[in-house]
């Protein structure tokens, strides 16, 4: 290779070759960069003898650490299980209105049942037990009213069952008749019970079709909703002289309930209804024990 | 001669094409197939009326730059086309009403995400690779492309292969590997195309008149050949049915993941780091006019760079399946790779020195500069990304698509940006750009808005990995998925208006080369061979 002669600005050898005008200079390689890239090489030797590295004929080398990532998962899980093994053994079998008599019990079901809830239950009433966007189809969990009853015991039930669905035998189950597609009752008594259930609910209402609404309301709507309204949570039927809608409170909302129906499903929890995904009972007890201390529990 | 063989060639495409069309199972394989027959018939016609005209023989005094233009003009179009798809998406992440009923599925977020990963960097950062190996392998051989018009056939064939993949994600055909989605017979295709791309190549330097091939074109021959490698291996796969585009992949399980991060690393290390440097060794000496800082520099970090890239996959694949082993080598040779990679970011930065003041006075040298800062960025956060106990935080998390993106807008955006500017007033033969002010525009813009995406994906990365690992003191796990989503809103703004703010750069510099074609002086003389020294 021929040289050039030093080049004007820095004083350096070029190669001496030009490729459309570039040329490059001879300059060696940065120190820094060499000792950088000598001693990464040396810490990466170093690192795979220390840890599971090379792959032989039978096994990869294993490293002096003895180091393995599923091991350490393990252990990790297992410390957990073994710290908590006792109370939750205690948690399936207890009777959970006692809860309040048992302090470190309760402590884990919470925090144990927050977890579950996060993983399973926020998917649809959000992960503030909320519920979402009001009208959704999906309870609030944080207020009073509740569809199936909200003693422990009710919460514990509906988890394992569920509600609607066709995996557990004993599923809360009721169905409300679609009034206006099925043809039970014409349009017009539609209107008329729409009006009255505003007026028991407290809103503006057209007070000459609420008075003949309220006689369908006792002939066609009472069975379930009971003659004042309130409801019965063996039923699942919702209280409807309260503020609150599981699918909305407005004229066009109770309309499209009492003409269509609504068919809300909740799967059944338990891993007796679901192999393989399921809760396991203390797991179930836990999230009840989570759901009723939400501020609403019975 | 020629002339039947290409008709033959053309007819039987088209009756198969026709065939497929009618027996297709699928809509994105029948849209596909009515695609080819539709340019296969064109060819047909166009071949069969130009029968009798003479073909003007090319002067092999000079070098071939007529599909280079096109490349240049397809990298602008494409790089629009990809940088608002990303913005678009981006707000669909923000705001999930943008998933439109009535679009239901085909705009989907996750039929975009692909058509916008494949755009920015197949189609944008593809036809750049290519239109400037094209450029340089020329200048630095002082020899015309070998091939004649096959490089038009690499060029419009790579076209035709990004509107199959783009319309085949929006119809539905995926193989599900990530940017290794498109289908068998596209991936069947884009070999051919590929093997075509490698002949020109090789044979330019094959016929150099200089004594020694020059550094770019290492770079880019490493890129071309190992991407040859890459794609086949990683595409492996049995079509269900030679009339639909659904396909079964040969390795399955684990190894399936390995040979899928094997290719996705490497499609970085080999597309987006060996092909642009080639673009960078090019370009940047000779915007700023500098000798490139040290030969044995770039002997030293290419080497060292092509041995170890290959191996760094695994690091994709921490804490999974994988086995310790594996993942422990490829954490090794990532961090190893920190020094050979930052040999380019040297030579690139070192060959300023004497220039320095350039800065000040050229915006395009300064969008050189600043992209070969974000390379050295990049490649620095890869190697500790790739370290296990911070892959822990980071996997899964916005941090990589941060990392990613401070990558690919800034050094690869950035770096092609530098080479368009270049390029367009010499392969037009216009005295200067139109609008230096225009570049200046473009660099502020696209610079802050890369500060706003990598900064506010830095935040909600680490934040999301830090609220995904919190337990409490009995091992329960603190957060759900939809309260880290939650939380991450904001940043998401943020990192759309980045990307808004990318975009209209982009824009203002599609609008300054056009100008620069339409409106500025033709300068007098050709461009003629330059004579090796």
């Amino acid at each position: 290779m021929s040289k050039k002669p030093a080049d004007q600005p820095t004083q350096t050898e070029t190669t001496g070759h030009s490729w459309d005008g570039i040329e490059e200079y001879n300059n060696p390689l940065p120190r820094w960069w060499l000792w950088t890239f000598y001693a990464t090489c040396i810490w990466g030797l170093i690192y795979t003898i220390a840890y599971p590295a090379w792959p032989l004929v039978e096994r990869a080398t294993g490293g002096f650490l003895g180091y393995s990532t599923r091991a350490n998962v393990e252990e990790q899980i297992a410390s957990f299980e073994e710290m908590n093994a006792g109370l939750e053994e205690q948690l399936a079998s207890m009777d959970l209105t006692t809860l309040g008599e048992h302090p470190d019990v309760q402590n884990f079901a919470v925090n144990a049942g927050a977890a579950i809830f996060q993983n399973n239950c926020s998917q649809c009433h959000g992960s503030g037990a909320n519920g979402g966007e009001a009208g959704n189809g999906y309870p609030n969990l944080l207020d009073d009213a509740w569809l199936w009853g909200g003693t422990i015991d009710d919460i514990v039930w509906t988890v394992t069952h569920g509600i609607r669905n066709e995996q557990s035998p004993d599923a809360n189950w009721s169905e409300m008749p679609a009034f206006g597609a099925d043809e039970i009752l014409p349009e017009e008594e539609i209107d008329q019970v729409v009006q009255y259930v505003l007026q028991i609910s407290g809103q503006e209402h057209d007070a000459e079709m609420a008075t003949a609404g309220a006689e369908t309301f006792e002939y066609e709507c009472a069975a379930c909703h009971m003659e004042d309204g309130t409801g019965n949570p063996g039923l699942g039927a919702p209280n409807l002289t309260d503020a609150i809608w599981l699918y909305g409170g407005d004229v066009d909302s109770l309309t499209e309930t009492v003409t269509n129906s609504h068919f809300g499903v909740m799967p059944a929890w338990s891993e007796e209804f679901r192999v393989g995904s399921g809760l396991e009972d203390w797991e179930i007890n836990a999230v009840a024990s989570y759901v009723h201390q939400l501020g609403g529990g019975q | 001669m020629w002339n039947t063989a290409k008709l033959v060639v053309l007819g039987v495409l088209a009756v198969l094409a026709a065939l497929a069309a009618n027996y297709g199972r699928d809509l994105a394989y029948q849209v596909h197939a009515v695609i080819i027959l539709l340019v296969a018939a064109g060819l047909f016609i166009a071949t069969l009326r130009r029968w009798d005209e003479p073909v003007p023989a090319a002067n092999p005094n000079e070098y071939m730059d007529g599909v280079i233009r096109a490349g240049v003009i397809a990298t602008a179009f494409w790089g629009a086309v990809g940088f608002l798809a990303g913005v678009f998406i981006a707000f669909q992440l923000a705001f999930p009403v943008l998933n439109f009923d009535w679009a239901q599925p085909y705009l989907n977020f996750s039929r975009l995400r692909p058509l916008h990963t494949s755009a920015v960097i197949f189609a944008f950062g593809g036809n750049a690779l290519i239109c400037t190996s094209f450029y340089v392998v020329q200048r630095t051989s002082a020899a015309r492309m070998w091939g004649g018009n096959l490089a038009w056939f690499v060029f419009w064939g790579y076209q035709l292969f990004i509107v199959l993949a783009a319309t085949g994600y929006v119809l539905g055909a995926t193989q599900s590997k990530e940017y290794a989605e498109p289908e068998w017979y596209v991936d069947l295709w884009l070999t051919i195309v590929w093997v075509a791309y490698l002949a020109i190549f090789l044979g330019t330097i094959l016929k150099r008149k200089e004594p020694h091939i020059y550094v770019a074109n290492w770079f880019y021959l490493s890129f071309i050949v190992t991407i040859a490698m890459l794609h086949i291996v990683n595409n492996l796969s049995i079509p269900v049915s030679i009339w639909g585009s659904k396909s079964v992949q040969v390795f399955a399980g684990v190894q399936d993941a390995m040979t899928q991060w094997w290719y996705g690393h490497n499609a970085v290390g080999f597309f987006l780091t060996a092909g642009f440097l080639g673009m960078m060794y090019y370009f940047v000496p000779k915007q700023a006019e500098r000798p490139v800082f040290s030969y044995k520099l770039s002997i030293v970090h290419f080497w060292a760079l092509i041995f170890l890239y290959i191996w760094a996959g695994p690091h994709h694949l921490h804490y999974t399946a994988l086995p310790d082993w594996a993942s422990t080598l490829g954490m090794v040779f990532s961090v190893i790779l920190w020094m050979p990679s930052w040999g380019g970011m040297i030579n690139g930065l070192m060959t300023l020195s004497g220039a320095w003041d350039k800065l000040r006075t050229d915006p395009i040298i300064r969008m050189m500069v600043i992209s070969i800062g974000f390379y050295g960025m990049s490649t620095f956060e890869g190697p500790m990304m790739s370290i296990r106990a911070v892959n822990s935080l980071s996997h899964y998390t916005d941090w990589t698509i941060g990392h990613v993106h401070s990558g690919a807008l800034g050094w690869n955006g950035m770096i092609t940006f530098g080479a368009l500017y270049f390029l367009v007033p010499r392969l037009w033969n216009r005295e200067r750009l139109y609008s230096l002010a225009m570049v200046n525009w473009h660099f502020w813009l696209a610079t802050i808005g890369i500060v706003l995406y990598a900064a506010s994906m830095w935040v909600t990365g680490i934040m999301e990995g830090l609220m995904w690992r919190e337990v409490d003191a009995q091992g329960f796990l603190v957060n759900s998925f939809a309260d880290t989503v939650a939380a991450k809103f904001p940043m998401y703004v943020v990192r759309g208006l980045g990307g808004v703010l990318f975009l209209a750069g982009a824009l203002i510099m599609c609008y300054n080369l056009w100008m620069t074609v339409k409106g500025q002086p033709k300068t007098s003389d050709q461009p003629a061979m330059v004579p090796a020294e």
